[in-house]
C-alpha cells in the first residue's frame, strides 16, 4: 500500500467529512437552539439536490443551480418551521420525532409526484470536471477539491456568523436560555424561523454539491441523516465546532476504515474471509467510534449540556 | 335486515368471483428508492394483460415499500382474504425469500418477474415457483464470459455487502478466467466511491467489474468517469437500465453490460412491445418492463390452456411456456428458471436519449448453476 494511496484516501475522508459537516451544522444548530429533533433534515438535503437538478437542466448553469438549491431548501425549511415545527417546541421529543417523520414521507412522495420515480441527472460543471495532479503526483478529481474548499468556506462563514455578528449572539443566547433572551426583547419566533431556514439552506447546499457526483433520487437524504446524527452526538449536541470536528472524524474513520480494515485482516486471514470480515467491521467503525467517544465524554467532544 | 344485506353482499361477491376466473396478486415496489423497477414491472405486466383483451384475469396490485415484513403481510392478505390464485411482482431477493416459500407451500403459484435468489433455484426449488427473468447469477456469469472474450486478464471486482452482491461476485468469478486485482464489498446503499476508485487506480487492474444496482451504480459511474481512471468497465444490466441511464449521462457511454433482453432483439413481439410501451407510457421500456411483459404473457398462455384450479394441468401449461417472448424463443430449465442467451450490450446515445445496443453474445443458451441441486 503506497503512501500516495494513503494520502488520496485521507483527502477522500476529509471531503466526505466536510460535506457531512454541512448537514450536521444545520441539525446541531436546530437542536441546540430549539431543542428539536428534526428527522426531516434529510428531506431538505433531497430538496436541494432536486432543485439544483431541475434548475441545472433548465438553464445549464451550475452556479444558478446552487443558488436555487439554497433558496428552495431554505424556503421549504422556513415554511415547515412556521406551519408544523412551531407547534412542537413544547411537545415531548416523541411527538417531534413522529411529526418530522411524517414530514419525510410527505416530502418523499411529494417529490416523486412532481419529478417522477426515476433518478434525475445533475452533472458537475465543465470547468471543475476531470482530475488534477497534486504535488507528490496524486491524481485527484478537481471537483472534490472544490467541495473541500466550499465546505471550509461555509464553515468559516458559520464561525463568523455565530461568533462575530449580532444574530450569532442571539443564536448562542437562545441555546443557553431562551426565556431570558425573549424577556430581553428578542423576537424569538423570528429567530427560530431564521435558524431553521439557515440549517435547511445548508442541507440543501450539501444536497446540490453532493448530488452532482451521486444519484439525485427520492430518499437520498436518509442515509446521510443517520451519519449526521452520529456526527452531532460525537461532537456534542448544539456545538458547531463539535459538528466540524465530529464530521471530519466520522468522514476519516468511515473512509479509512473501509480501506484499511480489510487489508489489516488480510495479514492473518484468507483474502476472501478478510474482505468480508473487514467490510463488516468497517460498516460498524463509526458507531464504535461514537460509543468510545460517549464512554470518554458522555455529552460529546464539545457538548456542554447533557 | 342486516342478515339480508350480508347475504346480498356475499352473493355479489360470488357473482364477482364467477366473472374473473384467475385472480393475480402483484406485490411490488412502488414507493421509496427502488420504485422505478417495480413501476416498470407493473407497467409491462399490465400492458400485456390489456393487449390480451381478456377480462377473466383480475390483477390486484399492492406496494411492498421494499420491506420484507410488509411484503409478507400483503402476501397473507392476498392469499387469505383476496383469494388470489397466482402471486407475482417482487423485485428484491430478500423480499422474495420472505414470501415465495410460504406462498408455494399453500398451493399457490408464484411467477417471479425479477428476483431469482440461488436458494429458490437449487435445493429450495418448488413446482409452483417459476422465474421468468433469470437466476441472480446469470447476468454476472455473462459479464465474466464477456471479460474473457474481451481479453481481460486482471479484473478489479466490487459489489455491495449483501446476499445478491455475493452472488454477483461468485457469478463473475465462475466464468472469468483471469486473475483478480482486488475484490471489495462496499456498504449497501453507499453513495461515495472515492475510496474504492483510489484502490482501483492503485491496483494495476486492466478492467473493472461492478454490481451496484440503482442509485449506487449512478454514483459510482459518475465518480469513476470524473476520476481519470480509464480502465474498461463491465457490469450487469442493472446499473444500465433505461430508467437510470439518463441520470448517469455521458459517464456511461461505451460501457459494456450484460442482459438477457434489449430493445433491439430482432423479433416481432419485441418490436411491438417496445413500440406499444413507448406509446402508452411515453418512455422506453427497461429490461424490468420486458420481464413484467413476459411474465404476464406466460400467465395468459397458461390460463388459455388450463384451469388454475387444476394445479397439475396449470403447472404443465406454465412449464410448456408457449408464449411469444420479447426474448424470442423462451424455455424453462428443469428448475423452472429460463435457459436463455445473455447478450453483451454497449451504452450509446440515440438523439438525446441514452440507451443500449447489442454488440454480441456473452453466453448462448445458458442455464443456471443450481439446476442440478433442484429435486422437484
Amino acid at each position: 500500500m503506497s503512501s500516495l494511496l494513503i494520502a488520496e484516501q485521507v483527502l477522500n475522508g476529509l471531503q466526505s467529512g466536510i460535506m457531512l459537516f454541512l448537514m450536521a451544522a444545520g441539525l446541531t444548530l436546530i437542536f441546540g437552539v430549539m431543542g428539536l429533533i428534526n428527522l426531516a433534515h434529510g428531506s431538505l438535503y433531497m430538496i436541494g439536490a432536486f432543485a439544483a437538478a431541475a434548475v441545472a437542466g433548465a438553464t445549464g448553469s451550475f452556479l444558478l443551480a446552487l443558488v436555487a438549491a439554497l433558496i428552495a431548501a431554505a424556503c421549504a425549511g422556513a415554511i415547515v418551521e412556521m406551519v408544523v415545527i412551531r407547534r412542537l417546541y413544547h411537545a415531548p421529543h416523541l411527538d417531534q420525532v413522529l411529526a418530522t417523520f411524517a414530514l419525510i414521507l410527505i416530502f418523499s412522495e411529494g417529490t416523486r409526484w412532481v419529478f417522477g420515480s426515476f433518478p434525475l441527472f445533475l452533472d458537475i460543471p465543465e470547468a471543475l470536471s476531470g482530475p488534477v495532479t497534486l504535488p507528490g503526483g496524486i491524481q485527484y478529481p478537481l471537483y472534490r477539491l472544490a467541495l473541500i474548499g466550499a465546505g471550509l468556506a461555509v464553515a468559516a462563514g458559520l464561525w463568523f456568523l455565530t461568533a462575530r455578528t449580532r444574530i450569532g449572539i442571539q443564536i448562542r443566547a437562545g441555546e443557553n436560555d431562551r426565556e431570558m433572551i425573549a424577556a430581553l426583547g428578542v423576537d424569538i419566533s423570528k429567530l427560530y424561523t431564521l435558524v431553521f431556514a439557515l440549517g435547511a439552506g445548508l442541507a440543501g447546499l450539501a444536497g446540490a454539491l453532493v448530488g452532482a457526483i451521486q444519484s439525485v433520487q427520492v430518499g437520498m437524504g436518509e442515509p446521510v441523516l443517520i451519519l449526521a446524527f452520529v456526527v452531532i452526538v460525537i461532537g456534542g449536541i448544539g456545538s458547531i465546532k463539535g459538528a466540524f470536528i465530529g464530521a471530519l472524524l466520522v468522514g476519516l474513520t468511515d473512509t479509512l476504515g473501509g480501506i484499511f480494515l480489510p487489508e489489516l485482516f488480510k495479514l492473518f486471514m484468507a483474502p476472501d474471509a478478510a474482505t468480508q470480515t473487514g467490510s463488516a467491521l468497517a460498516s460498524m467503525a463509526i458507531y464504535i467510534l461514537m460509543s468510545l467517544v460517549l464512554i470518554w465524554r458522555p455529552s460529546g467532544l464539545f457538548g456542554v449540556r447533557l | 335486515m342486516k342478515k339480508l344485506l350480508l347475504a346480498t353482499a356475499a352473493m355479489a361477491l360470488m357473482a364477482n368471483a364467477a366473472i374473473s376466473e384467475v385472480k393475480v396478486g402483484m406485490i411490488t415496489t412502488l414507493s421509496g428508492g427502488g420504485a422505478g423497477l417495480g413501476i416498470d414491472v407493473r407497467d409491462g405486466f399490465m400492458l400485456a394483460i390489456e393487449q390480451s383483451g381478456r377480462n377473466d384475469i383480475e390483477v390486484v396490485i399492492e406496494d411492498d415499500q421494499r420491506k420484507p415484513d410488509i411484503a409478507v403481510q400483503l402476501a397473507d392478505k392476498m392469499i387469505q382474504s383476496e383469494k388470489v390464485d397466482v402471486l407475482t411482482g417482487i423485485i428484491w431477493s430478500n423480499l422474495a425469500m420472505a414470501v415465495v416459500p410460504a406462498t408455494v407451500a399453500q398451493g399457490k403459484f408464484y411467477l417471479s418477474p425479477n428476483a431469482g435468489p440461488s436458494a429458490l433455484a437449487g435445493k429450495g426449488c418448488h413446482g409452483n415457483y417459476f422465474n421468468v427473468a433469470w437466476q441472480n447469477d446469470n447476468l454476472h456469469e455473462g459479464a465474466g464470459a464477456y471479460a474473457n472474450t474481451a481479453g481481460y486478464k486482471n479484473s478489479f471486482i466490487l459489489a455491495p455487502n449483501y446476499p445478491a452482491g455475493k452472488d454477483a461476485l461468485t457469478g463473475y468469478k465462475r466464468f472469468f478466467e483471469g486473475e483478480l486485482a482486488g475484490e471489495i464489498y462496499t456498504k449497501l446503499g453507499q453513495t461515495d466511491y472515492a475510496a474504492e476508485i483510489a484502490q482501483i487506480r492503485a491496483s494495476g487492474a486492466d478492467s473493472v467489474f461492478f454490481f451496484l444496482p440503482g442509485g449506487m451504480g449512478i454514483s459510482f459511474l459518475k465518480q469513476y468517469a470524473d476520476s481519470g481512471v480509464d480502465l474498461p468497465v463491465v457490469g450487469p444490466a442493472f446499473s444500465f437500465d433505461q430508467g437510470i441511464l439518463q441520470a448517469v449521462g455521458d459517464a456511461a457511454l461505451g460501457v459494456v453490460n450484460t442482459s438477457q433482453w434489449n430493445k433491439d432483439i430482432d423479433n416481432a413481439t419485441n418490436a411491438a412491445f417496445v413500440e406499444s410501451f413507448q406509446a402508452k407510457y411515453g418512455r422506453l421500456p427497461s429490461l424490468y418492463a420486458s420481464q413484467g411483459f413476459d411474465t404476464a404473457n406466460l400467465l395468459i398462455s397458461a390460463v388459455a390452456k388450463a384451469d388454475v384450479s387444476d394445479a397439475d394441468a396449470f403447472r404443465a401449461a406454465l412449464e410448456a411456456a408457449e408464449f411469444d417472448s420479447t426474448r424470442g424463443d423462451f424455455k424453462f430449465g428443469s428448475n423452472h428458471h429460463p435457459v436463455q442467451t445473455i447478450y453483451a450490450r454497449e451504452v450509446i446515445k440515440e438523439g438525446d436519449v441514452y440507451t443500449n445496443k447489442i454488440i454480441g453474445t456473452a453466453l448462448e443458451n445458458h442455464a443456471d448453476a443450481y439446476a442440478g441441486e433442484c429435486k422437484m
